[in-house]
């Protein structure tokens, strides 16, 4: 499958789009979901996972071969992806879905899979433990378990070993840090201070427009993205009671005592 | 140590208020008696803070309506009025026309130039518990609220019904809308909706002695002979005290980005200015400035780098840009076509520059801009002169006020740290911060009048949006003429003939 020796590494950054998180959520009137005709970022653990890649190109020069970026999502998902270009990946690969089709992680790791092997030769493939709108969590597991690859999750740090033929990676658990190592290619999911994000500089921004972006849709992957969860209504929590303000000690006493939590 | 320089900068600062006014012999001091009627004619007991019996709050109750935030300006207030309702407001000011006692009216305490703390123990009269919105109607976008609601939570209050407030300002978060009136602030958006002159449609006054002016309309024309509300806006507290406001709120934009440009030079300013006015024309919403050092400072205080060092160095200034539109693929192709040209330019208009990804990215860029005012109050004790000069000669002014300071010897002596240049380009409006270790009248001596000197020099303003308060009531001169200030003086003593208003403030 993969050339050996490895020369060079070719990293594969799944991205998602997601609501962005500064955006306040509400859910929509009929209750089937949250709105989403509201501001859209990529997922903050997938910005992490770009930025990685693009660190490890820094690191490694031209041992790093290619940055490919890939994102399954409606038509808006392009702007995810300008957005990793301009921050520094190479191409990118748009898997067309309609909106109201929303993927779940199994859907989404077999049409990773699908990607891997039809791209060949990927080395390492670099994403968020976790998107920020479902909160699922499980799409890298399943990736790894699909292609029987090694799993570094929640990674903190990450080096490779100088033949190029396995990587070291800290994670943050309880009491502490774990070190691992695993050999290539494997799967590794993205924690929260991996890394701190670039912001994509201008002339960068305008270079990544010129990028390629590939084309393809679930049927191109012989892929079945249909769900095979059922949502049945979505609510939001309960509305928390105001508290009240007391001009004295008095009044907060009657207060108490109405409520029955002081003796009358 | 601490407390002798403490004793000092006292020392500096009652000659400088002592200069500026003084208590005469009819005016008189809040008495318990006075606190005994104030606490009969306000509904609530917690509404007055006071030390004198019977209330007896310790003074320490009182610290934070004596001094301002910077820590700059203080007064020895005894009592503190929290009135609920404008007749409470009119009832205490009844009162005090009668006794000819001092009065000192307050919003949120965010002022620049120690407008809103007493000087001696005036009567300190605090907004803050007229909080309620009146009305807001979500066809025309009028909103009426009282005059002690938090500029922020207006926001939050319309927002459900896609509107924004008018101003912005860093200090939304503490600073209230009638303070704002009062003061005339401007901020970050007067580029895009115009001064407070124009959105403000009514005020409700109370009036030196007493009575209450309504002229809260929410007509957008009412060309029904003088306007008399528009005295009120930028007053300052020293004609009556606003305790209602109308303002038309504009609908919020559905698309906002912002773009940071890092500048080799700042004679680049104006040509990169005039390329974004053509290019961006009516979706530019704010053009605002920062030279290098102050950029240096946002970053040494906690801000996140957008750029990294080695792509900026050399930058002399930095420019904010922000879009606001209706549709974000029109506002986006502007950007566009703006952005290649400034690249594309021959003379490499930029050294660098982002455009922001996402929302949190557009918060983040805007936090460096807006952040400078508490970063500098991180550095050191601040000199804020808040000016209008012409754009051209903003860093000029800056290079001019930090070679006086370098003359001097207050840098080389640590006396003054950073001389620093921020603001709106849009407006004209520099904000020149001299940075020094703490507040000392040397430091004073060689910045005013030299300050204000060079100011008259290029026909500016000496305050552009900070209003004149106590720290320039003796620099008015270099921005308004003798002929001004006699009828500025003639129309406070047709409202306030005895002088209780505000005492020492905007005139001297």
């Amino acid at each position: 499958m993969r050339p050996s020796p490895i020369s060079q590494l070719r990293l594969l950054v799944p991205i998602k789009r997601c609501i962005d998180y500064a955006v306040k959520i509400r859910v929509n009137g009929s209750q089937t979901g949250v709105d989403t005709n509201v501001k859209h970022s990529m997922n903050p653990f997938d910005e992490i996972a770009v930025e990685e890649a693009i660190r490890l190109r820094e690191r490694l020069k031209d041992q790093v071969k290619s940055i490919k970026v890939v994102t399954i999502g409606p038509a808006k998902a392009v702007e995810t992806l300008r957005t990793a270009l301009a921050m520094g990946a190479d191409s990118a690969i748009h898997v067309e879905v309609p909106e109201t089709l929303v993927p779940e992680p199994i859907g989404v790791a077999k049409t990773l899979r699908a990607i891997i092997e039809q791209e060949g030769g990927v080395d390492m493939v670099i994403m968020g433990k976790q998107a920020i709108d479902d909160d699922a969590g499980q799409t890298g597991q399943m990736l790894a378990g699909l292609l029987s690859w090694p799993q570094a999750t929640f990674a903190s740090k990450i080096d490779v070993q100088a033949d190029l033929k396995s990587i070291e990676v800290t994670r943050e658990i309880d009491g502490g840090l774990e070190n691992m190592k695993c050999r290539l290619p494997a799967i590794i999911t993205t924690d929260l201070r991996l890394n701190e994000p670039r912001y994509a500089s201008l002339p960068n921004i305008m270079k990544a427009k010129k990028k390629p972006i590939q084309k393809l849709t679930p049927a191109d992957l012989k892929i079945d993205l249909a769900p095979r969860l059922e949502t049945l209504k979505v609510t939001e929590p309960p509305k928390r009671q105001g508290g009240g303000r007391v001009d004295n000690v008095v009044e907060l006493i009657e207060k108490l005592r109405v409520a029955g939590i002081v003796a009358s | 140590m601490l407390t002798i320089l403490r004793q000092n900068i006292w020392r500096v600062a009652k000659r400088d208020f002592s200069r500026a006014w003084a208590h005469t012999s009819s005016v008189h001091s809040v008495n318990e008696q006075d606190v005994e009627h104030f606490t009969k004619i306000l509904s609530s007991p917690s509404s007055v803070i006071s030390t004198l019996s019977p209330s007896f709050s310790s003074s320490s109750d009182l610290e934070n309506f004596n001094a301002d935030w910077m820590g700059k300006y203080k007064g020895h207030a005894t009592t503190v009025l929290k009135p609920r309702t404008t007749e409470e407001v009119s009832k205490i000011l009844k009162y005090c026309w009668e006794r000819q006692i001092h009065v000192v009216p307050q919003g949120g305490n965010t002022g620049l130039v120690g407008g809103s703390v007493p000087i001696q123990d005036e009567l300190v009269i605090s907004l803050s518990n007229l909080s309620k919105v009146r009305s807001f109607d979500p066809v025309s976008g009028i909103l009426v609220a009282d005059a002690g609601c938090v500029l922020e939570s207006l926001s939050e209050h319309i927002a459900p019904h896609g509107f924004i407030m008018p101003l912005d300002l860093g200090a939304k978060g503490s600073c209230q809308i009638g303070g704002n009136v009062a003061t005339n602030a401007g901020g970050l958006r007067l580029l895009r909706y115009g001064s407070l002159h124009g959105t403000v449609l009514g005020l409700e006054v109370v009036l030196p002695d007493g009575t209450v002016l309504d002229q809260l309309s929410t007509m957008r024309k009412d060309n029904t002979g003088y306007d008399l509300k528009q005295l009120f806006i930028g007053s300052e507290g020293t004609i009556g005290i606003i305790t209602g406001v109308s303002i038309l709120t504009p609908p919020a934009p559905k698309s906002t980005n912002n773009v940071v440009l890092a500048l080799p030079s700042f004679s680049n300013v104006i040509p990169v200015f005039k390329a974004t006015r053509q290019h961006l024309s009516e979706v530019l919403s704010a053009f605002e400035y920062f030279d290098r050092t102050a950029y240096d400072l946002a970053l040494k205080h906690g801000h996140a780098a957008p750029f990294p060092a080695e792509e900026v160095e050399g930058a002399e200034c930095y420019v904010l840009l922000e879009t606001s539109g209706g549709k974000k693929e029109h506002d986006d192709e502007k950007i566009n076509t703006l952005l290649e040209t400034i690249l594309s330019d021959e003379d490499s208009l930029i050294l660098t520059g982002t455009l922001s990804q996402s929302p949190s990215q557009f918060a983040s860029l805007w936090a460096i801009r807006e952040g400078l005012t508490e970063a500098v109050s991180k550095e050191g004790k601040a000199y804020k002169y808040d000016i209008s000069v012409p754009v051209s000669s903003f860093a000029e002014v800056v290079g001019t006020v930090r070679a006086r300071c370098e003359e001097k010897g207050l840098i080389s002596r640590g006396l003054v740290k950073h001389v620093i240049g921020y603001g709106h380009v849009g407006d004209g409006n520099l904000h020149l911060n001299v940075i020094a270790t703490e507040y000392n009248d040397e430091v004073a001596q060689t910045l005013e009048p030299f300050v204000y000197e060079v100011v008259a020099s290029h026909r500016g303003s000496i305050s552009a949006e900070h209003g004149i308060g106590v720290m320039k009531t003796h620099a008015l001169k270099y921005s308004k003429d003798a002929i001004s200030r006699q009828w500025m003086r003639k129309i406070k003593d047709l409202f306030d003939s005895k002088g209780i208003m505000n005492p020492g403030k905007v005139l001297e």
